[in-house]
């Protein structure tokens, strides 16, 4: 799968901007972003739903920009579904197979299997309404993986399920994918969900891919402040890099990084909370002030203030040591590869 | 307390309403249709009376009887049928077209051909009837337009014919199927279509196997609107289908005014509604039967 110079635009919005994208076979690719970036569009521009403006989207090996899409050998699970209400469990899986003239038994036997992929061997002469939310999402992806597709689309696919639901469903998703070997390409605006999931995400803002890697790449090494604060918590600095290797706060406090920016240039420091360690251990050392504890459970999340009025979030994993309060004074250390240096 | 009042007027004034101008004229008529004729006024002997023993009742089955004997009745009912079947199944092919562009348009427009639809209603149901008399006759618009056109060498005979009916029915009820069915096609998720399309349906495939099912509430309820009305027609075809025209609300009136035979008329009209209400039975039954299961 292949997106070259793929544009749309609605009017005078420009949903899709000049995206570049290559999909291998066999992935599970997220495209993540907030409302607005143009994921769900891009989705719907591989669907066919809509038609891009420019550029090209090859499937297979072949250009199917312009190709409508009862043509593409794509398929899609909906957000909410949509199943064929009048239809049984049966007839909703066959309906694709039936538009492609598939011969009776054949169709049977497929429909058989699809359904004993997902597990719902023995709802064939259910309605949908007659299903749990989870068994019509299961039926959605019967109904579409029953056309062995090159590539299936979800879209938000756990966002119409209860929480507990959707972690179960996240393993199975992925293990269908596994035993599949298809290719998946998923819309979500839920960064767990993505970092979960995907061998690969794409990050979209404004229409324009940002970044794109494996969860760990996007999560240790974003590329903009943008992608750092979408994925995870973040803390984010102003700082000057005074010397190489050293960065001044607002503030005054001087943090020591291993990289190689400017000295004089304005950058952005990101720093994941989990990676400040508490204690004193090399460079970057400094003791701080809890001003605010939140309880998790098996972490905490810490609002700590620097002496030099930097504040700081910090997580640190319970069970180690007595609990903290509010007021406590706190030694910490930024390790020097903790520290993501950005563009401002 | 004052709310609760409130609410027992509510449901007391269209309960009223109903008993005062449905129950009680029905009750009427029912009457009437058990009764005598005479010549008096009103024109016929009253069922329930007084005479100087005390109260008097005086009803046969006479009416029923004579219209189950004469053939003329039958026959009117069995063309009344068959028209309004005809006419209706025709409404259905022409307003599900018009309901499924409506539906499909841009919202912005779709409350101006709504209008478009229901714009005829401003004008008398009776004048627009009696416009189609000049459209149809053999010196009307129609034939003089095929006839210069070269169409055709001498005028059609479409008035007086039960095309003419057909036509006139379809003309006049066509709001009434559209209505309903561009309530039942706007309501159907269009993600549907595009799960239709998505898997490999086109356009037709997606109509006839999608929208057509989904939309079967919506053609019920036209059919029946059309179809009741159609049944007991009188001015459609007293006006555009001349005088040879058996249909049941034209007999009707035949009997009531000009025979002045109101028990037998009020018979004929009972009859007429215990076949409509047993006709929606049926159909509603059916409607529920296949619509188990569905949402």
């Amino acid at each position: 799968m292949e997106l070259a110079g793929v544009t749309k635009r609605y009017g005078r919005v420009t949903a899709v901007d000049r995206v570049d994208l290559q999909i291998p076979k066999g992935e599970f690719f997220a495209l993540l972003g907030p409302s607005g970036s143009g994921k769900t569009t891009l989705l719907r521009l591989l669907a066919g739903f809509e038609l891009p403006d420019e550029g090209r989207v090859v499937i297979a090996g072949r250009d199917v920009a312009q190709v409508p899409p009862y043509h593409r050998p794509v398929n899609m699970v909906f957000q909410a579904y949509a199943l064929f209400p009048h239809l049984s469990v049966a007839r909703n899986v066959a309906f694709g197979l039936e538009m492609e003239r598939v011969g009776k038994s054949e169709i049977q036997a497929r429909v058989a299997e699809a359904l004993a992929q997902v597990e719902l061997s023995g709802f064939e002469d259910r309605k949908p309404d007659q299903l749990s939310g989870g068994q019509r999402q299961r039926v959605a992806i019967a109904r579409a993986i029953v056309k062995r597709p090159e590539l299936l689309l979800l879209d938000e696919p756990l966002a119409a399920l209860d929480r507990r639901l959707r972690e179960k469903t996240r393993a199975e998703l992925r293990a269908l994918q596994q035993r599949l070997g298809l290719t998946f390409v998923m819309v979500t605006h839920d960064q767990d969900e993505a970092l979960a999931l995907a061998t690969r995400i794409a990050v979209l803002d404004r229409g324009r891919i940002v970044q794109v890697g494996t969860p760990a790449e996007l999560y240790e090494r974003p590329a903009s402040r943008f992608v750092a604060e979408f994925l995870g918590d973040c803390n984010l600095l102003e700082a000057a890099i005074v010397e190489p290797g050293v960065a001044a706060l607002p503030g005054g406090a001087r943090l020591h990084f291993a990289g190689d920016a400017a000295p004089g240039s304005r950058v952005t420091l990101a720093i994941r909370p989990e990676k400040i360690a508490i204690g004193a251990d090399g460079r970057n050392t400094a003791v701080g002030t809890i001003e605010a504890v939140e309880y998790l459970g098996d972490i905490s999340h810490l609002q700590v203030r620097l002496p030099d009025g930097t504040a700081l979030e910090v997580t640190r994993v319970n069970g180690a040591g007595p609990p903290l309060v509010a007021g406590d004074r706190l030694m910490l250390t930024i390790p020097l590869e903790a520290i993501t240096v950005l563009p401002a | 307390m004052s709310a609760n009042w409130g609410l027992r007027l509510a449901v007391l004034l269209p309960a009223l309403w109903l008993v005062l101008f449905v129950a009680w004229p029905l009750l009427i008529v029912a009457e009437i249709s058990f009764s005598e004729v005479v010549s008096a006024i009103p024109p016929y002997l009253p069922v329930f009376g007084w005479s100087e023993s005390g109260p008097s009742v005086s009803g046969n089955v006479e009416n029923y009887r004579l219209l189950a004997s004469d053939a003329l009745y039958t026959a009117s009912l069995l063309t009344s049928l068959r028209i309004a079947a005809v006419a209706t199944a025709l409404t259905l092919l022409i307003g599900l077209p018009i309901a499924h562009g409506i539906a499909r348009a841009e919202p912005r427009f779709r409350g101006a051909l709504l209008l478009l639809v229901i714009l005829p209603f401003w004008t008398s149901f009776l004048i627009r009837v009696y416009a189609w008399i000049g459209i149809l006759k053999n010196e009307g618009l129609l034939n003089e337009l095929l006839l210069a056109l070269g169409l055709i060498d001498q005028p059609l005979t479409i008035l007086t014919t039960e095309w003419a009916i057909h036509l006139g029915i379809v003309y006049a009820y066509l709001p009434f199927m559209v209505l309903p069915l561009y309530v039942a096609i706007e309501r159907i998720d269009p993600a549907l279509r595009e799960a239709a399309a998505d898997l490999g349906a086109r356009g037709t495939a997606t109509f006839f196997r999608i929208t057509l099912p989904l939309a079967r509430p919506g053609i019920a309820a036209g059919c029946l609107l059309v179809f009741i009305p159609a049944m007991g027609e009188f001015v459609i075809p007293d006006l555009l289908g001349g005088p040879n025209t058996l249909m049941i609300g034209k007999t009707l009136w035949v009997e009531f005014f000009a025979n002045r035979d109101w028990p037998v008329a009020a018979a004929l009209a009972v009859v007429l509604l215990v076949l409509v209400l047993v006709g929606i039975a049926a159909l509603d039954r059916a409607q529920r039967r296949a619509g188990e299961g569905l949402a």
